[in-house]
């Protein structure tokens, strides 16, 4: 028996709804970690039940939490009432600490700030988690101030990939309004070394020896908020996506412009096309369809919500360029909302299922790949993240 | 024995109902007594202090005997009541948002 499960990231906890392959009754769990700030949840490709979330809080900063049982209970890997034979705590699980310079044991580099000035890295919270496709104990995490973060023990113990922050383009880095955050992991599932990030405002980078050594991938893009407006670093990325069939090709919702890759990254061209606004946050392929993607355009980066009060997801069936609106079952007037970059999920049930939450605190879902959604639930908190794992 | 009252998130994450119980063996300074805390239960280590500065987090406080402690200096004693186990010694998150 199929089914699905969605992991829901809200400003006030996480939400887990389940149901069967019809897709028709929901069960809905939550609110876990009630109060806290859960930017991201995602299960294991390797174990669907091995869940990892990323719990935050302005007061009490980060935790991680994981699950072993598909979100019905939860520990902090590595937080358990351990000592080590100094009586020190052995519990590490929720930090998160930058690899400094080998030669000279300082920060291995600084960054550009709000003022123009070179500011050190902070660590503030994780944005995403990236769970290994062939391994439950590994796991990527993206994390604000930008970088790169593996586990290899579940979660316990956590290190920097640092060659991200320091092959040389780091002090050209800045935070965007939403912070200076690494919000997107993609894993090539056809090669092992191959990864992608993308940063607010930095840009994508690709690393091809598994995250060890990195390269901007940038050329193509056009962001006239910057001085130079083709620079090789600087732009605010928002999303981008692969299909498993063709990781090669990649989509990617920038601060404006949606943009297309068929050569792994090395250049890119527009193909916003006829969107109304090709302003948003973000894109998803269809899962048997490599051609066909979803975005949803808001209006602006000063109003962030969706044009003319209308929710409407678009569909490209042609890898860009040509979209169709998909307002079936989405409200058409009065509507305010935002939907933010981790926020749409993609299962792959044979009718391919495509999710995402809003600002507003609904989770629309629609069965039949777009053509008509119905709201899973509508009173959630503000959505943060939809992640959907297909249970089979 | 040393009462350490926390903040329910706090107690959430460290799967305790009520006060906090903790023996020290030296002196009674917040150091000491969020070194012991820690000790005792280490999901709660970086979410006090930062993990390396061991710096207090900018929206926590510390209270004790009906005095704001946030501004003494970690090493500083706290005080006798608090020493005694008469008084907790509390850890709260400052008012802030809406």
């Amino acid at each position: 028996m199929s089914g699905v499960r969605v992991l829901v990231g809200t400003r006030k906890g996480a939400f887990i709804l389940t149901a069967d392959g019809k897709r028709e009754r929901w069960n809905v769990s939550g609110p876990h970690f009630a109060g806290w700030e859960i930017y991201h949840l995602k299960g294991s490709p390797a174990d669907p039940n091995r869940l990892y979330a990323s719990q935050s809080s302005g007061w009490f900063g980060q935790v991680i939490q994981r699950s072993c049982d598909g979100g019905k209970t939860w520990e902090t890997p590595g937080g358990g009432m351990t000592k080590t034979a100094d009586g020190m705590p052995a519990g590490e699980s929720n930090k998160f600490v930058y690899d400094t310079s080998p030669e000279t044991g300082k920060p291995l580099t600084t960054h550009q700030f709000y003022d123009g000035t070179q500011h050190p890295w902070e660590f503030k919270r994780v944005w995403h988690l990236e769970p290994s496709l062939s391994d439950p104990d590994a796991a990527y995490a993206g994390v604000e101030d930008a970088a790169l973060f593996r586990t290899s023990d579940g979660g316990k113990t956590w290190q920097e990939l640092a060659g991200l922050r320091g092959h040389g383009t780091g002090p050209k880095w800045q935070p965007g309004a939403g912070g200076m955050c690494l919000h997107t992991i993609l894993l090539d599932p056809t090669n092992a070394k191959r990864m992608y990030v993308a940063i607010s405002a930095a840009g994508a980078f690709r690393s091809d020896d598994g995250g060890k050594t990195w390269k901007p991938i940038n050329r193509g893009l056009h962001s006239q908020y910057i001085p130079d407006p083709t620079a090789e670093v600087g732009h605010c990325v928002h999303r981008i996506a692969l299909h498993r069939s063709r990781p090669g090709v990649l989509f990617m919702q920038k601060h404006w412009d949606v943009m297309r890759s068929d050569d792994a990254g090395d250049s890119w061209h527009e193909i916003s096309g006829n969107l109304p606004t090709d302003f948003g946050f973000v894109i998803d392929v269809h899962a048997h369809e490599p051609e066909t993607v979803y975005v949803i355009p808001i209006k602006s980066d000063s109003e962030h919500y969706v044009p003319d009060g209308k929710l409407r997801v678009y569909r490209s069936r042609k890898a860009g360029d040509e979209w169709e609106a998909l307002t079936k079952g989405l409200p058409q007037q009065d509507c305010y909302v935002n939907v933010l970059r981790d926020a749409m999920a993609i299962d792959s049930l044979d009718k391919c299922g495509v999710y995402f939450g809003t600002t507003g605190g609904q989770v629309y879902l629609s069965a039949d790949a777009g053509d008509s959604w119905t709201p899973i639930v509508r009173d959630l908190p503000a959505v943060l993240s939809v992640e959907v794992q297909t249970l089979r | 024995m040393i009462r350490v009252v926390l903040p329910p998130h706090l107690r959430t994450l460290a799967h305790v109902r009520d006060e906090v119980q903790l023996d020290l063996g030296g002196p009674v300074t917040r150091a000491s007594v969020l070194d012991a805390l820690e000790a005792q239960y280490p999901m709660l280590r970086g979410t006090i202090r930062d993990h390396v500065t061991l710096e207090r987090r900018p929206f926590l406080r510390f209270f004790a005997c009906e005095r704001d402690l946030t501004h003494q200096p970690p090493e500083a004693p706290l005080p006798d009541a608090v020493a005694e186990g008469r008084e907790p010694f509390f850890v709260l998150g400052a008012i802030a948002g809406g």
